[in-house]
């Protein structure tokens, strides 16, 4: 059992990784830092893409010149290509994630979470009372 | 012509999406046109969504984008369930465009309003993209260009209200590990088959023989896809969401957004997993069920709770989401075309009276709240009325599109005899009727106040008057919506490939 684990370190890094990112996300206060967490968590995902494209000793799958020896292993593309899209998606997820946190800190000058919860508690109970 | 009506599915999709970059780059002044543009690219939309669905004609029709064949290629699919609710969208997306224009130039600073609009028209492109997609990874692209796109909408409710940009940190935060669990499940199912097209999916996962990865796979999936349709328990983000986001976007979000992920969540259950037995009607009945019923009560008590009118709304969404997913739940062809027509339905009710609360709010200057709109009724009898009929249609009454709702998900649900919950959700219905006679009870019973003379702007109450008499067009003759979503439901029944 052990030993198969260990022959799939990859997987067990992705889910580490993840499980990292995720309590991040969960458990810190500060707004820039949960955007941290939110990266590490799909870049374990992208590990795990890639892990799943690899083949055993396969190449990279580019044209054979001709000439050379046909039947050439090769590590399988696509979730290279799939993955390129989601790290685009991930960099515009973190860049759309961090310009609101710049807004945040002009409109209530802090970016703990603690500290904008309580003001907006308040503006809620302000807005109940009309 | 030719060209055109061979090219309607990618239409559908394409022509918001690239109007969006038109109206992104053009300069403050030209605002008025950056609205015509997103009139004109939702409008375009909904014809080509119209003439895509007539053109399928209930049949399950393939597009290969690019030229590209499925499975290699990314498919576009156009059949009774897509058709409809494609329909659905964009006729929603462009009575919200047709009624936004003076709110978002109310609420929002000049230099911003043209990018707004490249926002807006964003998100509906995605949205139906998100529909019309048999793709399993390209469904998570555009789940992100919409989730994105909504963020940015509703983050300029700031200029309004702060509390605006926190609402939409946390649906950035919370949708995209949303997002992130569903592409963990695609992967997983890669893995296992070797395919990301739907249809190739649904054929060869019945044959996988270590069934453990699927199933992580799909619970996976399913938990990303709750996540971004506001299911109960992992609806947190919207009550913010909706409440805070200027009220244009509100009213287009409210109508469209959370609708397509729910026609995801059909599609993925009834047409890649069903093959797979018996765990998808465990799945059906003890977690899809169970959430719904919870999300309809904790849903209507929260509203009932609520002063403003917004988060009400809002909160009342996620009940009637809840009635949806219930319909799904049933897992019979009547339930999920129960779903379908309350899909249709609710984007009327709802969409129709986040217009009205907009507009009584554009009028007031300030956030609409039960103890602020007091005797609006006389003040605003054009807009009220609206908002009424529109109210009547959420309880369900009679002569309006949600009474038709109601009666098709009851009848569904003892047909599988389920008598306790049919008891359910008539009692919900009672108390909607709560919230709802809260704020007619402000609006109507109490007396103007002194001095205030309001006049109704025809650009507002025109597209909202359009969509409460479409709620009771569509109570007195709902065949057009019955007969369609019973062609949803046997779309997705049908399966892909068996």
């Amino acid at each position: 059992m052990l030993e198969t684990l260990l022959m799939q370190w990859n997987y067990l890094v992705f889910v580490m990784l993840m499980m990292t990112g995720l309590y991040i996300v969960i458990s810190r206060r500060n707004l820039v830092k949960k955007l941290i967490g939110l990266s590490i968590f799909q870049t374990a995902l992208f590990l795990f893409y890639i892990s799943l494209g690899k083949v055993a000793g396969g190449t990279a799958p580019i044209i054979v010149p001709d000439g050379a020896e046909s039947g050439v292993l090769y590590s399988n593309p696509l979730p290279h290509v799939l993955i390129l899209t989601a790290i685009v998606v991930g960099v515009a997820t973190t860049a759309l994630g961090l310009a609101l946190v710049l807004r945040i800190r002009e409109a209530f000058g802090s970016i703990e979470e603690d500290e904008i919860l309580a003001m907006k508690t308040k503006e809620d109970q302000e807005s109940r009372a009309e | 012509m030719s060209v055109f009506f061979e090219n309607l599915p990618a239409l559908v999709v394409v022509t918001p999406l690239l109007m969006a970059a038109v109206t992104a780059v053009m300069p403050a002044r030209l605002a008025n046109l950056a609205w015509m543009l997103a009139l004109a690219s939702t409008a375009t939309s909904l014809i080509a969504a119209w003439l895509n669905k007539a053109a399928a004609g209930g049949e399950r029709i393939s597009y290969a984008l690019g030229g590209w064949p499925p499975p290699w290629g990314i498919e576009f699919v156009t059949d009774g369930a897509s058709g409809l609710v494609t329909v659905v969208i964009s006729s929603l997306a462009f009575a919200s465009t047709i009624y936004a224009k003076p709110l978002i130039e109310n609420e929002i600073a000049k230099g911003d309003i043209p990018r707004v609009y490249a926002a807006w028209q964003l998100t509906v492109g995605a949205l139906l993209g998100l529909v019309m997609t048999a793709d399993a990874f390209n469904l998570f692209v555009f789940l992100e260009i919409s989730a994105l796109s909504a963020v940015t909408l509703i983050a300029m409710g700031a200029g309004k209200d702060r509390r605006a940009l926190i609402a939409a940190y946390n649906y950035l935060v919370i949708g995209a590990v949303g997002a992130t669990f569903y592409v963990m499940g695609v992967g997983f199912l890669y893995a296992m088959t070797g395919t990301l097209n739907m249809a190739d999916l649904a054929e060869r996962l019945p044959d996988v023989t270590s069934r453990a990865p699927v199933y992580v796979g799909m619970a996976f999936m399913v938990a990303g896809i709750f996540v971004k349709a506001a299911v109960f328990p992992v609806h947190m983000w919207l009550p913010a969401a909706y409440g805070f986001a200027p009220t244009a976007v509100s009213a287009l979000l409210a109508a469209v957004a959370t609708k397509a992920s729910i026609y995801v969540l059909g599609r993925l259950i009834f047409t890649v997993f069903h093959d797979l037995g018996e765990i998808v009607d465990l799945m059906l009945e003890w977690v899809v069920l169970p959430v719904s019923l919870m999300a309809i009560f904790v849903g209507t008590i929260l509203a009932i709770w609520a002063r403003d009118l917004k988060t009400l709304l809002a909160q009342s969404s996620i009940a009637q989401i809840g009635y949806i997913t219930l319909g799904f739940g049933l897992g019979t062809s009547a339930g999920i075309s129960a779903g379908f027509i309350h899909i249709a339905n609710h984007a009327l009710i709802k969409g129709g009276m986040f217009m009205a609360v907009g507009a009584i709010a554009l009028a007031l200057g300030k956030r609409a709240g039960i103890g602020t709109i007091e005797g609006f009724g006389r003040l605003m009898p054009v807009t009220a009325s609206a908002l009424t009929i529109c109210g009547l249609s959420l309880i369900g009454l009679p002569l309006t599109a949600g009474f038709i709702s109601k009666v098709y998900l009851v009848l569904a649900i003892i047909a599988s005899d389920y008598w306790m919950i049919a008891a359910l959700v008539l009692l919900s219905s009672a108390l909607s009727l709560i919230y709802l006679w809260k704020m007619m009870e402000a609006l109507w019973m109490k007396p103007a106040p002194h001095g205030v003379i309001i006049k109704e702007n025809p650009a507002v109450y025109l597209p909202l008057w359009l969509i409460a008499l479409a709620n009771i067009w569509f109570g007195i003759d709902a065949t057009l919506v019955t007969s369609s979503a019973e062609a949803a439901a046997a779309a997705l029944m049908a399966g892909a490939g068996s």
